[in-house]
């Protein structure tokens, strides 16, 4: 490739041996990842413009042409211990391994590995260690990528007085070889008394990495040529198989909320952090059932709907709003059932009856047998996609879409009421379900620049764009500070997304976090009270750059949240009410205060 | 007397980077404070973080989490359902009603509805919130209690024979077992700084802790009181034990016995149980003497290197028995006496009503591993309510886990024993000897260390145990049963003459051949089996025990003497 015969400006022939040794062995991605380091070392050595190579780069002959990642999964430590003394050996042999414990290692990564040297200890009954299961989840679960070109080794920790010895370390083994990986070395064994066989496959494992320079460089993948996509949106949306659905919400939660995962592979679809997913449900087939039942229709009438030929079922099933009843939807019953108390519905009263009269209870209280089914139908609206805030992000975890749902739920006339799409997520959207699915852009609600402070306050489902803010941070690497606010009910069963939140805190992706749980004391407390106790930070963090966000109900949490500001403002600010308004509006023109209500 | 050589390399001599982690932590934790305040108001957790874990059981306190839940947690991104276990020391088991309604009170509003009796005489209340956490040591504090020590690298609660005859000498033992809990209490400021919010006293010259120094004890240390011959605190299960010594009706004094201690981890041979050994016999008023010269031997000697070898029993087998009575008798300036005659019949309690010499009535209640609590069958929890709103003499939680309504009024006696029918409880004491024998630690759901189930589990096998009894009319022989859900010996296993310890779900290690009065430990038949393998050969030795017993003959002595198991004559060969 020509782009590798050039040798650079100004450097020796060793260098540019071992910048191309290292660049044919690159996957594109890596490539990527590494323009922008080295991008960002010269930034850091302009001072000192003379050095040709920043101090602190390995010398080049102690680079290895692979990658290393050293695994481990560890109940007592003897795993951990064991690790550690593998990574110490790589070392020693000129290898630059990422050590990591299972429990902190993004499983995703996997497919970016290249050498993996696993030491897992069994569990109990041939389980991994807890700390592990997430891990081991992903792995033998569906979302499991392909891992051809990895090369692996196992040794597995065990106890023989167990059925299932080394069961864990079986199981990765048997899985990463069906996933299409390289074993490098068979498994080893170890029983309780490890120490030899563990320090005999750790020279064995190190060995069969072959030599560190000389690593023979593989081709550069040949780039494939882009498919010619099809384009999906409003109008022609993807289907989307569902690939995690399940309660975020623990036992004992007054509500339900949902995270749902979504694949986009082959889609084409992207999407930037803030932006919502339109989703286009179904309505429950028992619905559909009740009110085919309640028109003494059989469903198989045919009507057209969009200019194509469909059935009435059909219609109901994908096509028409069938729950709550519209103004037309009244109009059109009177008519076709002649009930003179509906034609005389006007006003508050037809809305207050609209309330509480879903279409099915209409056609119930007025019956009307044998109706027309296309005259009925016109009646009904389109049935809409429901759009949600993204919770992911897709430059942290491509071809998937995650949401946060909360479900709709209530009693109307003597039974229980789901929302449409949150209603399907909550019963009927198990794995393989398809849902068609569109990117709505929400161009107001956007990350600033990498460097930039926010300031992100959400309730309940307002938090999902954060999830994917903090996802995107993270997989770029930026330097901004962040600072969360969340609220919600209880602490014990609604603390969304909770273990991710400390992760991020962990890592400091997250910088802050406050957090406020309405109904677990006796006052009630809200996001804004946090915001107030933090006041004199919160004004600081603004007068730093911060940009601010607000997410969750319009009608109670944004009033509450911009009163709030406007106090914080005012007090930490020292200026009046009118310049504190000013200060807002001003945070707002030029984008530094969005908010996303819904 | 001249110093004592031995071999100092793993003792409290050394620097503090040649021991365990945990003795830097101890040192660190400007006497046990740590950052427990910090943690305690951090809002996004539950839990408190790292060592704070460690330094909060110094407190009486273990985070613990519902483990049943765990994993669907794990799932949901929510972290584990993390709550704290308080356990009040309480020395002797004795408390008045009024300390019973208030725990009763405290377990309705903050720990679940349900209280757990141990086998060390106590309570434990679990499913404590974090935020709570305060607001029930308070509660405690208000009836005079407290949960200093109950865990941790210290001298735990101090154990007493319930003793329900012998009124006059259960007043004595009593009143010693007290003192001797005082004394060995750490005197740390942390705990009314941290539980009360009192402020940090100045303090004048001298150690806070006078006694345990900034290191505390190298591990856990087990202090009990027996008056023979019912061994119900299995002395030769504490690592100090005081066996009363009865003359003329006279309490003279005890004999001391030293090193004993369950805990031990499977495939690790160099750990074991061990039953204290008897060195001596010392007059009554030398008891607390005696409390400071073993505790500082085993705070100087004891291995501060390997937390599984750190328990007083093995300092005694490393240094070897006469070594350790010539230290104790080094720090106490005399030699003891001769230890005297004594002998144990049996570990269990008497149920029912029994009277006592000073014709004080006393009612023991079968309490089911220790569980109070509202069953669907019987609401004990609701009893034990009313009875401590009636009762006007005292209450004594036994070491095997169940409850004495103690020093009655005999006038009284028909009102609680009407109380007692009127909820039930009264039909509790039923059951087959095994199941009046038998006692589970906590375990599953709440403990951290279980692999195995064990108060869920032990009721149910030991239905299926019975039916085996019962095919051989062997319904009413008392049997002592134990299971622990994991090898560190809550209940006492290796001295039981069946026992189970867990490890992993639905699986255990069966042991046989204990002693009925815990005089002797019993050793492993089966290792890391299921329920089928362990009926099975419970079935063949309880046939062969059917048929071939000798009259009287004990079940664990008969599995020896028939040789279905080998005798363990000492701890260290408890593994060969």
């Amino acid at each position: 490739m020509t782009l590798l015969e050039f040798n650079g400006p100004g450097l020796s022939e060793e260098q540019w041996k071992a910048v191309r040794g290292v660049a044919t062995a690159l996957k594109p991605q890596q490539a990527l990842w590494l323009s922008g380091y080295f991008a960002g070392l010269a930034d850091a050595a302009r001072p000192e413009a003379a050095h040709a190579v920043p101090a602190g780069l390995p010398p080049a002959a102690g680079l290895s042409a692979r990658t290393l990642t050293i695994l481990y999964a560890s109940e007592t430590g003897n795993g951990a211990g064991l690790a550690r003394r593998l990574a110490d050996r790589a070392r020693a042999a000129g290898l630059d391994p990422l050590l990591a414990d299972m429990a902190d290692y993004k499983p995703r990564r996997l497919k970016e590995e290249q050498d993996l040297l696993i030491v897992a200890s069994t569990h109990g009954e041939g389980a991994p260690p807890t700390s592990a299961a997430g891990f081991f989840e992903f792995v033998e679960g569906r979302k499991a990528p392909r891992l051809e070109g990895l090369r692996y080794a196992v040794l597995a920790l065990g106890d023989s007085t167990y059925e299932f010895f080394c069961g864990a370390g079986r199981r990765i083994d048997d899985r990463l070889a069906a996933l299409g990986a390289e074993r490098l070395r068979d498994r080893v064994e170890c029983d309780v008394d490890y120490d030899e066989p563990a320090a005999g496959w750790i020279d064995a494992a190190l060995a069969a990495l072959g030599p560190v320079a000389g690593a023979a460089a593989a081709p550069v993948p040949a780039v494939p040529a882009a498919p010619v996509a099809t384009v999906h949106d409003r109008t022609n949306p993807f289907p989307a198989i569902v690939i995690e659905n399940l309660p975020l919400t623990g036992r004992g939660s007054s509500k339900e909320t949902r995270h749902v995962e979504l694949s986009l592979e082959g889609s084409g679809l992207t999407f930037a952090p803030g932006d919502a997913l339109g989703v286009m449900p179904r309505n429950d087939p028992a619905l559909v059932e009740a009110l085919l039942s309640a028109l003494g229709l059989s469903g198989g009438e045919t009507l057209e709907l969009k200019g194509a030929e469909t059935t009435l079922g059909r219609a109901f099933g994908e096509g028409l709003e069938i729950t709550a009843a519209t103004p037309r939807f009244l109009e059109r019953w009177a008519e076709l059932s002649g009930a003179a108390a509906l034609k005389d519905l006007a006003g508050d009263a037809r809305s207050a009856f609209l309330r509480e009269n879903h279409v099915i209870d209409i056609v119930r209280r007025y019956p009307a047998r044998g109706v027309d089914a296309a005259a009925l139908a016109a009646g009904l609206r389109p049935l809409q996609p429901r759009l949600y805030s993204i919770a992911s992000s897709v430059t942290a975890i491509p071809d998937e879409v995650h949401l946060t749902v909360s479900t709709v739920r209530y009693d109307l006339n003597g039974e229980e009421r789901f929302g449409v799409a949150s209603g399907q997520f909550s019963r009927h959207a198990g794995p393989e379900t398809v849902l068609p699915v569109h990117v709505q852009e929400n161009p107001r609600f956007r990350l600033p620049a990498d460097d930039a402070p926010i300031i992100m306050i959400g309730a309940g489902t307002g938090v999902a764009p954060y999830r994917a803010f903090l996802q995107e941070r993270e997989a770029r690497g930026t330097a901004g500070r962040s600072w969360l606010f969340f609220g919600e009910r209880n602490f014990d069963s609604d603390f969304l997304y909770q273990t991710e939140w400390q992760g991020f805190l962990k890592d400091g992706v997250l910088s802050r976090m406050n957090v406020a749980f309405s109904r677990d004391g006796a006052d009630r407390t809200y996001v804004q009270h946090r915001l107030m106790e933090e006041a004199r930070d919160v004004y600081a963090w603004l007068e730093e750059g911060a940009h601010l966000y607000v997410c969750g109900d319009g009608a109670k949490l944004a009033p509450d949240v911009h009163r709030t500001l406007l106090a914080i403002v005012e007090a930490q600010g020292r200026c009046g009410k009118a310049a504190a308004a000013d200060y807002l509006g001003a945070l707002q023109e030029s984008r530094r205060y969005q908010i996303d209500v819904y | 007397m001249t110093l004592l050589e031995t071999d100092r390399s793993r003792d409290i001599s050394q620097p503090l980077e040649r021991l365990s982690p945990d003795e830097t932590m101890k040192v660190e934790s400007d006497q046990l404070r740590g950052t427990i305040a910090e943690g305690l108001a951090a809002p996004l957790t539950a839990a408190v973080p790292g060592d704070d874990i460690k330094l909060m059981k110094f407190h009486g306190l273990y985070q613990q989490d519902d483990r049943d839940i765990r994993d669907e947690r794990r799932r949901q991104k929510l972290e584990p359902a993390y709550r704290f276990m308080a356990r009040v020391r309480l020395p002797g088991g004795v408390l008045t009603p009024s300390q019973w309604l208030k725990l009763d009170a405290l377990a309705r509003d903050h720990a679940g509805n349900t209280l757990r009796l141990t086998t060390r005489q106590t309570f434990q209340l679990h499913h404590l919130h974090k935020k709570n956490l305060r607001a029930v040591m308070q509660g405690l504090r208000d009836v005079l209690l407290d949960t200093k020590a109950a865990c941790g690298d210290d001298a735990r609660g101090v154990m007493a024979s319930i003793n329900p005859a012998l009124s006059a000498l259960h007043a004595e033992v009593y009143t010693l077992a007290r003192a001797a809990s005082d004394h060995a209490t750490p005197k740390t400021g942390a705990y009314p700084e941290i539980w009360y919010g009192e402020e940090r006293q100045a303090r004048g010259e001298g150690p806070e802790e006078p006694m345990y120094g900034r290191t505390y004890m190298p591990r856990k240390f087990k202090i009990g009181f027996v008056i023979p011959p019912v061994n119900d605190i299995d002395v030769h299960a504490q690592d100090l034990g005081f066996i009363a010594i009865v003359e003329d009706g006279r309490l003279v004094g005890f004999n001391v016995a030293v090193g004993g201690g369950m805990g031990r981890t499977d495939q690790a041979p160099k750990t074991y149980p061990r039953l204290a050994s008897v060195i001596g016999f010392v007059a009554k008023d030398r008891v607390i003497e005696t409390c400071d010269a073993v505790m500082g031997v085993q705070r100087d000697y004891g291995d501060r290197a390997d937390r599984s070898r750190a328990r007083f029993k093995y300092t005694v087998d490393d240094k070897g028995l006469d070594w350790i009575k010539a230290a104790i008798e080094d720090r106490l300036g005399f030699a003891l006496e001769a230890a005297r005659p004594y002998a144990f019949t049996t570990n269990g309690d008497t149920l029912g009503w029994q009277r006592g010499e000073d014709g004080r009535e006393h009612y023991t209640l079968r309490v089911e591993n220790g569980r109070v609590r509202n069953f669907e069958a019987v609401a004990l929890f609701d009893g034990l309510r009313a009875v401590a709103e009636a009762h006007r003499g005292t209450f004594r939680v036994t070491p095997n886990q169940n409850l004495v309504i103690a020093e009655v009024e005999a006038a009284d006696r028909p009102a609680i024993a009407a109380l007692l029918n009127a909820h039930g409880l009264d039909a509790l004491n039923g059951g087959s000897g095994l199941r009046r024998n038998s006692m589970a630690c906590v375990a599953l759901p709440t403990c951290g260390l279980a692999m195995a189930e064990s108060e869920r589990y032990l009721p149910v096998l030991t239905d299926k145990i019975d039916a085996i009894l019962a095919a051989h009319g062997l319904s009413d022989e008392p049997i002592t049963i134990r299971m622990t859900g994991c090898p560190n010996g809550c209940a006492r296993p290796y001295i039981a003459e069946i026992a189970l310890t867990g490890r992993a779900p639905g699986k255990y290690n069966l042991y046989l051949g204990g002693g009925f009065a815990g005089q002797r430990l019993n050793k492993m038949v089966l290792e890391n089996v299921a329920e089928p393998a362990i009926l099975a050969l419970l079935g063949k030795v309880i046939a062969d025990f059917a048929g071939n017993r000798r009259p009287g003959e004990h079940f664990g002595d008969f599995a020896i003497r028939a040789g279905h198991v080998a005798e363990v004559t000492e701890g260290r060969h408890f593994n060969d």
